[in-house]
Formats: structure tokens, C-alpha cells, sequence
């Protein structure tokens, strides 16, 4: 009974390896890096000339969403574009106390810096300092650290600006249209995130000065089938809208397709981060989606570039500072069907 | 509440005096009334809190019509995937790979589709990988005497890693109009993914209570030893309890996926809880032994109103799941409390 039991458990073990491997060989999926993301070694650009050889330590949460995907491939692609950096990416794990683990393998190994985007910048910012206190400068991307010790370069997104610059498109469009009271929809992500909250704060800070308010906000969860759930029940909640903000592109596609499901189409969205979806469909106009803000992920590899310099001991070419300033934050940028061919490029 | 494994197969028909009326009330003559007179209460609760906040919206026939079958469509995976979970929680184990189930499913689906093998192909694969995660489940338990606790949530991660690894982290958008359209078809003025539900209920209904798997499934849930002796193959019967749970994360990943048009490794991000939670306030015992496939319903479909009713009233994801939490609780010592004591006045002799 038992030695039967095994056999088959064996034979069925293989059966599914075997249906398994034939299901993965006919699902190739290549995701290379955008190679617009990264700027390779131009001419024109002094910094490009290969200097000291150095070792960049990189560290970001492994999150299956599509912008942290593009964050750690453009990363690991403006490495290699140059011949003087060795790239050292250690996974970060699933939440802050493997990221800070695998930080301190990483420090123990003396990298001339290190890239990081930390989980949240509250909890690593221990690891942070620690980093520097070893003598390794720190690049801090994108979540921020509570201590100006902990890094020695800041780079990130603007959140606050990405509502404000949906809400202006927002204003813009609804004058230009001539509705003086429109009924505002919000589909955010997830709410206890800061930068949830901060886009949402710009959001309404920009439609106030033009007296509109939000009239229904439902947070999502970044995900495709959240997007497409607090949609429509967002939809349902407001049988007519003038106007939409979808704080992230990935979890707009459910949203795309719940406005569809539910035949609506008498209001513009505005997405948010910059897709390559999202900029195709803007591009297209066949939708509702007429904008997106950008927080885009190349500011991945520009951490990479800034953590070079600063390994080098160079400053940013274009600027008369010598060395490498320590606070960068991107601007939020509007994508509309104008410019869109502009950003397809940089979609991620 | 006892756990009983008495059959439910060879419970006595409706008698037409009035001691058959009498156990039709009893929590034991049926299930349906003393469970789940409970949870239709909180539904109509609920729906008379939006009829009373919303008096402008609940004025227009046509948006209460849009509005029920919206609640029914949110309800549609998520209980598809309860009915499969409360099989496997009547036989005694428990399944926390639902949700990473239906991630990898439909993913897989999505990754083979944009290789244009088509709608037929997208169906087979989500099906295939549903069914053979569940398989796999159900092997390590059975087999391999691994815990269901244990076995299901290591699949939970390896499942969610592999859908991850596939989709390369990116969402992958599914491109079939076929796939797609279920999403907003409609037959005969019903949503096509409400009839998938109302289906897949009717298949778990009748499965469970009128043919000879339900009938072990209830056995080995309660007893898994006195099932043995009376002849059952226990190991078998579990494999196919964790492959019929497979089967539902595989349609539903479907029906998901037709609904975002897309599928991403992060979806159906809790499933598992909402499931188990649905499942238990609709009757289920935990321990095994004893639930109902109409109660597990009514969980879902608790759910999906409360959070129609506060996103018509733009109330707070926090408060939200505040007050969801409450009534997994209130539903519950209902339940327990109230209607044990409601029944038994029902059934009392004149």
C-alpha cells in the first residue's frame, strides 16, 4: 500500500514537472530594460569619461509591480553602459528586516557606495546611517530618510507635485470645457503609504484654487483587480463624472477596464507614473484617458550616475558646484497626447 | 454548535405536517434557515443603511439594477473560489494558496495568450495550473503527510514567486476580446460572470449534498478515521479536495482576469482571508465536518455589499475594514447566539 502509494505519488510528481516545463517553453517573457531609461557615455557629456574604477552596492525592495521592476532594471542597465562601475545588487527580500540583512552583508563588503531604495525610509534609516558611519556614501532613492546623516545624496520623486500636477490638468481641462462645478473622482493606492497621502494632498491643494473638491476617493491597492474594483464602485457611487485621477498607471489598467465594463465615457482620467500602456493609450485617444503625471523609474539610474560621481569624488558637469548636490527631487511632469511621443520612450 | 457528521444525503424529506415546517426552521432539519436567516438580515441591513444614505441614488430603478448586479459581479471570483474552499474546510483542512493560485493561473493564462494561442488557450491554461497547484497541494498532504497549514502556505510563496518570475513583474495585459468580453456580457440582461457564479454554487450545492462525494467530503471532514473504517479512501478523497479548490482558483483567476484585462502576480492580493472568512460566517465549521455551500455565499456577497455601501457613501478604506472586521465577529456570535436560541423556538412543540 505504502510502496504503491509512493510510486504513483512518483510518477504523478513527474507528470507535473513534466506538464509544467511544457507550459513554461511556451512562455518566453523577456523583459529587458528600457534602454531609453539610461543614458549611456555621450560625447558631449564630461562626466562620461571613464574615471576611477568603482563598486556601487544596490539595494530595492523585490516587489512584483511593474515601476519597481523597471527601478531595479534600469539600475543594473546604467551600470553596465559604464566601463568603470561593478555592480553589486543584493535582493532585498520581503520587508524591511531582510533589506536591512542583506544591507549589512553589503556594507561589510566596502562598496564605494550604495544605491538604495529602502522599504520604507523610517525603518532603514539605521542602515543608512550605519552605511555612512562606515565610510560608504549613501544615495537614498526615492523613500526618504528621516536623518540628513544617513545619506549623502537624496533622489526622488515628487508626490506632492504629481497631485498638484494632475490637479492642474484637472483645472485646466474643466475651464477649458466651461463646467464651473465638476464632480471629482479620486482612485488612489495604498493609504497608509506617505506618498499616498502626499499625492492626494496635491491633488486637492491644486483643484482648490479653482474651488473644486474631491467628490468620492476610494484607495486601491496598486493592484490590477483592486484598481478594477474601487473603480467600479466608485463608478456606481457617481452616476456621472467630469473628471478622474488615478494615482498609478499599473493599476489603471483595471480601472481602464472597469470604466469600459461599466459603458462610461462622458469624463477625462489623468493617470499616474507613466506607463508604457498608459502613454500608448493617451497617444491613441480612444479612451478616457486623456493625461498622465510622471514619477518616472529612471531616476534609478541617475541614482546610479550620482553614486558614480560621488565614488569619484566628481560633481555634476552642468552645474559650478564641484561635487554632487545633496537633494534632487524630479519634477512631475504632465504626458498629454501633445507630448506623449516624447515620454513613450521613457515609459516603463 | 456541535460538530456532527451526520449525513446530509439521507436527512429526512420535508413531511407535509407540521413537524416537517418545524425542522425546515431547526438548524438541523436545514441548514439554510438557522444559519443564514442570520446573514440575510445583515444584507438587508445593509441595503436599507444605503437606501436611507442614499435616497437620490436608490430613487432610480435602473442604477438599483446596475448596482445589485455590480455587488453580484464583485462577489463572482472571490465566491467562486469560497465554494472550493468550503469543500476543503468541510474535509478537515484548509487551503492558503488560493489567492497565489489565481495570481499564477492568470498570469500563465496572460503570458500564453499574448503568444496568441488564443482564448481556448487562456481557458486551458488557468484551468491546468489551477488544477495542478491544487494536485500538488493535495499530494504533500495526503501523501506526504504534510500539514495543510503548512503545505499550502509554502505553495502560497513558491506559487507567487513563480507568477512573479513569469510575468517578469510586470502586468500583462491580455489582449483577447473573447477573454475579455466575459467581463461585460450580459445574457439575457444578466451579467455572464454572475451566471458563472450562480453555476459554480448550483455545481458546489449539488455536489455537496446530493451525490456521494459530499457525502465523504462531510465524513472525512468530521472523522477522518471512522471514515477510513466505514471504506473510504481518505487520501484520494483530500487530493481531490485540494484539486477541486485548484479548479475554482483556476475559473475564478479567469474571471478576475477578464475583469482587469490583465493579470499581474500581485492580484488577488488576501483572497485566501476573504475566502476562509466567508466560508466560516456562512456556516462552516473550522474544525470540519459541517458547512454549506449557500451560507458561504451569502459571506461573499456580505463582503462585496459593505464595501458598495461605502464607496456610494465615500467612507474610508480604514473604516471600511474596521467595521468588516465587526461583522466577521457580530455574524458570527449571531450565529452562535441568537438564532441557536431563535431556532430552538421555532422548532419548540406547541
Amino acid at each position: 500500500m505504502i510502496q504503491d502509494s509512493s510510486r504513483r505519488r512518483l510518477l504523478f510528481g513527474g507528470a507535473m514537472v513534466g506538464a509544467g516545463a511544457l507550459l513554461a517553453a511556451c512562455t518566453s517573457n523577456e523583459q529587458g530594460p528600457s534602454t531609453a531609461q539610461t543614458k549611456g557615455p555621450e560625447g558631449d557629456n564630461a562626466n562620461a569619461a571613464p574615471g576611477k574604477a568603482v563598486t556601487i552596492g544596490f539595494s530595492a525592495p523585490a516587489a512584483d509591480h511593474g515601476w519597481m521592476a523597471a527601478i531595479t532594471n534600469n539600475a543594473k542597465a546604467q551600470a553596465a553602459a559604464y566601463s568603470d562601475v561593478t555592480f553589486n545588487s543584493v535582493e532585498a527580500g520581503a520587508d524591511a528586516a531582510a533589506q536591512r540583512a542583506a544591507l549589512d552583508t553589503l556594507i561589510s563588503q566596502k562598496p564605494d557606495a550604495i544605491v538604495m531604495l529602502p522599504h520604507d525610509g523610517k525603518e532603514l534609516t539605521a542602515s543608512g546611517l550605519k552605511a555612512m558611519q562606515a565610510g560608504i556614501p549613501v544615495i537614498n532613492l526615492d523613500r526618504a530618510f528621516t536623518q540628513a546623516l544617513a545619506y549623502r545624496v537624496m533622489i526622488k520623486g515628487d508626490n506632492y507635485g504629481m497631485g498638484v500636477s494632475a490637479g492642474n490638468f484637472v483645472v485646466a481641462q474643466m475651464k477649458a470645457k466651461g463646467i464651473t462645478n465638476p464632480v471629482i473622482g479620486e482612485i488612489a493606492g495604498i493609504d497608509s503609504l506617505e506618498l499616498t497621502q502626499q499625492r492626494s494632498q496635491g491633488f486637492k491643494d491644486a483643484l482648490a484654487t479653482a474651488g473644486f473638491t474631491v467628490a468620492n476617493r476610494r484607495a486601491a491597492e496598486f493592484t490590477i483587480d483592486t484598481g478594477q474594483r474601487e473603480a467600479t464602485n466608485l463608478l456606481q457611487a457617481l452616476p456621472k463624472i467630469d473628471a478622474l485621477w488615478n494615482h498609478d498607471d499599473d493599476q489603471g489598467v483595471g480601472v481602464l477596464a472597469a470604466v469600459q465594463q461599466a459603458n462610461r465615457s462622458e469624463f477625462i482620467m489623468v493617470g499616474g507614473a507613466g506607463s508604457k500602456a498608459a502613454i500608448e493609450a493617451i497617444q491613441a485617444d480612444n479612451s478616457v484617458l486623456k493625461a498622465t503625471v510622471t514619477y518616472s523609474p529612471s531616476m534609478a539610474s541617475s541614482a546610479i550616475s550620482l553614486a558614480r560621481l560621488v565614488a569619484q569624488g566628481r560633481g555634476l558637469a552642468d552645474l559650478v558646484e564641484l561635487s554632487v548636490p545633496k537633494d534632487i527631487t524630479l519634477a512631475s511632469e504632465t504626458i498629454t497626447k501633445e507630448n506623449a511621443a516624447n515620454y513613450l520612450q521613457l515609459g516603463f | 454548535m456541535k460538530a456532527t457528521t451526520a449525513d446530509p444525503g439521507t436527512r429526512p424529506a420535508i413531511s407535509k405536517d407540521g413537524d416537517g415546517l418545524r425542522r425546515w426552521w431547526s438548524s438541523e432539519g436545514n441548514e439554510f434557515a438557522g444559519r443564514n436567516l442570520a446573514l440575510i438580515g445583515v444584507l438587508v441591513v445593509l441595503v436599507v443603511l444605503g437606501v436611507l444614505t442614499r435616497p437620490d441614488l436608490y430613487s432610480d430603478p435602473e442604477w438599483v439594477r446596475n448596482n445589485i448586479f455590480t455587488i453580484l459581479q464583485q462577489a463572482s471570483a472571490i465566491g467562486v473560489v469560497t465554494v472550493g474552499m468550503t469543500f476543503v474546510i468541510i474535509g478537515g483542512g484548509i487551503d492558503l494558496s488560493v489567492g497565489a493560485i489565481m495570481a499564477l493561473a492568470g498570469v500563465w493564462a496572460t503570458t500564453v495568450a499574448t503568444q496568441s494561442f488564443g482564448a481556448g488557450g487562456m481557458i486551458f491554461t488557468a484551468i491546468a495550473v489551477g488544477v495542478g497547484t491544487g494536485l500538488v497541494n493535495g499530494l504533500l498532504i495526503s501523501y506526504g503527510r504534510l500539514v495543510p497549514f503548512i503545505a499550502t502556505l509554502a505553495m502560497m510563496v513558491a506559487a507567487r514567486g513563480l507568477a512573479a518570475s513569469i510575468s517578469g513583474k510586470q502586468t500583462q495585459i491580455s489582449g483577447d476580446a473573447t477573454i475579455n468580453g466575459i467581463a461585460s456580457t450580459e445574457i439575457l440582461g444578466v451579467p455572464l460572470l454572475v451566471i458563472i457564479l450562480v453555476l459554480v454554487v448550483a455545481a458546489g450545492w449539488v455536489l455537496l449534498n446530493r451525490t456521494t462525494f459530499g457525502r465523504r467530503t462531510v465524513a472525512v471532514g468530521g472523522n477522518p478515521e471512522a471514515a477510513r473504517l466505514a471504506g473510504i479512501n481518505v487520501k484520494r478523497h483530500t487530493l481531490l479536495l485540494y484539486a477541486l479548490s485548484g479548479l475554482c482558483c483556476g475559473i475564478g483567476a479567469l474571471m478576475l482576469t477578464a475583469q482587469a484585462n490583465s493579470a499581474q502576480a500581485a492580484m488577488a492580493n488576501l483572497y485566501e482571508l476573504d475566502a476562509i472568512a466567508a466560508a466560516i460566517i456562512g456556516g462552516t465549521l473550522l474544525s470540519g465536518g459541517r458547512g454549506t455551500i449557500v451560507g458561504a455565499l451569502f459571506g461573499v456577497l456580505v463582503f462585496s455589499t459593505i464595501t458598495n455601501l461605502f464607496a456610494i457613501n465615500n467612507l474610508t478604506t480604514e473604516s471600511q475594514n474596521m467595521i468588516k472586521g465587526g461583522i466577521i465577529v457580530a455574524a458570527v456570535l449571531i450565529q452562535q447566539f441568537r438564532f441557536g436560541s431563535l431556532t430552538k423556538l421555532f422548532s419548540r412543540r406547541p
